[in-house]
């Protein structure tokens, strides 16, 4: 274990450069750089409050900001698992040259796309001061379905990296899973709308419950009970055991793969 | 303690699967494993290798194409798992295998300095104190703020040259690099390689230039199809190299 944790500290100034590269990079030459962070989810959120709220007449009050904490959990998934997936197969290079600790590669496209969460999440509390929503106390518990979050992600792309190395099919196969997830998670509309048998399966799929405790805390000022949280905790575990366990059991074939 | 034993290689063997089809869907590998039709080529690219290396040795390995040689060095350095036997190394390996590996072409070379050195274990702090030296040494004064992708391949070679031999790491292993760059930058290199060998880095090098291994090692690795052929005193192997 100490040798793990050695290991671990040797390379975390990697991990600091690695995030940084993939920030970088993503907004070089672009004139308003960083901002669009935060002007990508305000667009997007824009965009379908328009349609959404002209479309069908949903019973939420400050649908906006429904709509966009929504996307604010699903965009994060949905960017940091698919981010993570073809981390290893995009450091092939590096991977088949360099003795590096091959679960960086992972982590460090999961901080990444963490970064834009805290961009899109200021956006969030912006549209909250922009559209005077109340603000309360239970705001300072949202790091505990952030947190939640990124490790489950985190979990999850551990798995689909070390998956897809074998199998590029997972790469196609998973845009359609998201979309299909997208619609399976309450981003756009109320949970109160679904019929019994498929509001079931909603509520199977961890990201919902997620939701709805970042919305808790967020815009309804409750705090989430207790039930969920333990729920999320242990799906949480589950991912991240099981994604390491798959990485660890596959990392050594990497290189004969990719 | 004056015989200490830095890298330890104890009977490795590598094997590879050539499969005769690569699969890269799922359904053809289902298929494929139901018809019991996956079916792979064994290809062994060392066998049953052993050897030791002292502190302060410099060991070549020379051998003709695909005898090895540079399966060897990445198993030194941890990039394969041998399949069998097993590699222990005693202390920091600072790998030159294939220079520019760890370059992001779209970063400017001052960021990829720090990328580099994050990539060997280094930390932002100690490598602002390499910086002069490493820019001084690669003579980019006027190209650290360039996206690598501008550079010609002799100016990545130089720059990754560079980074890649700051400090005194306990063991520099050098895959055909010599090669790159022009004359007057291949003696500055050689110079270096010297130069942190006197202040005891255990090198590894691999070169077809017989010439270079003779001056630069003591000790010689000669494989062949995967298997040493001869293993001692750089001299006596070098003659009979040339030989054959």
């Amino acid at each position: 274990m100490t040798t793990y944790i050695q290991n671990f500290l040797r390379f975390e100034p990697l991990l600091k450069e690695l995030v940084a590269r993939d920030v970088k990079i993503k907004y070089r030459r672009s004139v308003l750089g960083v901002l669009w962070t935060l002007l990508n989810p305000l667009c997007m959120m824009i965009i379908l409050s328009v349609v959404f709220s002209n479309l069908f007449k949903f019973d939420i009050e400050n649908f906006p900001l429904y709509i966009l904490s929504g996307q604010v959990v699903f965009n994060f998934f949905s960017g940091a698992t698919t981010e993570a997936m073809s981390s290893i197969i995009g450091s092939a290079a590096l991977i088949k040259k360099v003795y590096v600790p091959k679960y960086l590669f992972v982590i460090s496209r999961v901080f990444s796309s963490f970064i834009n969460l805290l961009a899109s999440f200021t956006a969030l509390l912006l549209v909250m001061v922009v559209t005077r929503a109340e603000l309360h106390w239970t705001v300072f518990l949202v790091p505990v379905p952030l947190i939640l979050l990124v490790v489950f992600s985190l979990g999850i792309g551990l798995i689909l990296a070390a998956v897809t190395v074998k199998f590029r099919d997972i790469m196609h196969l998973y845009t359609v899973f998201t979309t299909a997830l997208m619609y399976l998670t309450p981003v756009i509309y109320p949970m109160s709308i679904l019929p019994e048998w498929l509001y079931k399966v909603v509520m199977l799929n961890p990201l919902t419950n997620m939701l709805i405790m970042l919305r808790d805390v967020m815009i309804n000022n409750t705090v989430f009970d207790l039930q969920s949280l333990v729920v999320a905790t242990i799906e949480t575990a589950v991912s991240l055991i099981l994604g390491l366990y798959v990485f660890y059991k596959n990392q050594d074939s990497f290189i004969l793969n990719i | 303690m004056e015989e200490q034993i830095v890298v330890k290689v104890e009977h490795v063997s590598m094997r590879f699967n050539l499969s005769s089809e690569k699969f890269d869907s799922f359904k053809e590998y289902v298929i494929k494993s139901l018809k019991k039709q996956v079916s792979y080529e064994e290809f062994w690219a060392l066998r049953d290798v052993s050897l030791e290396v002292y502190k302060g040795d410099s060991l070549g390995l020379i051998g003709l194409n695909g005898s090895g040689k540079s399966t060897m060095l990445k198993t030194i350095a941890g990039v394969l798992k041998p399949t069998e036997g097993s590699v222990t190394v005693n202390g920091m390996v600072a790998p030159l295998i294939e220079l520019g590996a760890g370059f992001d072409f779209d970063l400017t070379a001052r960021e990829n300095v720090y990328l580099n050195g994050a990539l060997l274990g280094h930390s932002r702090e100690v490598m602002d104190g390499y910086y002069e030296d490493i820019v001084a040494f690669s003579e980019l004064q006027d190209f650290m703020n360039v996206p690598v992708k501008n550079f010609s391949s002799g100016m990545v070679s130089r720059l990754a040259f560079a980074i890649a031999t700051i400090g005194t790491p306990d063991i520099l292993i050098v895959d055909e690099v010599l090669s790159v760059g022009d004359f007057r930058f291949q003696e500055k290199c050689e110079r270096r390689i010297r130069n942190m060998m006197d202040k005891g880095t255990t090198v590894l090098f691999v070169s077809h230039s017989i010439q270079q291994v003779e001056s630069i090692c003591n000790k010689i690795v000669w494989l062949e199809k995967g298997k040493v052929k001869r293993f001692g005193a750089a001299k006596d192997i070098c003659e009979e190299y040339s030989k054959s």
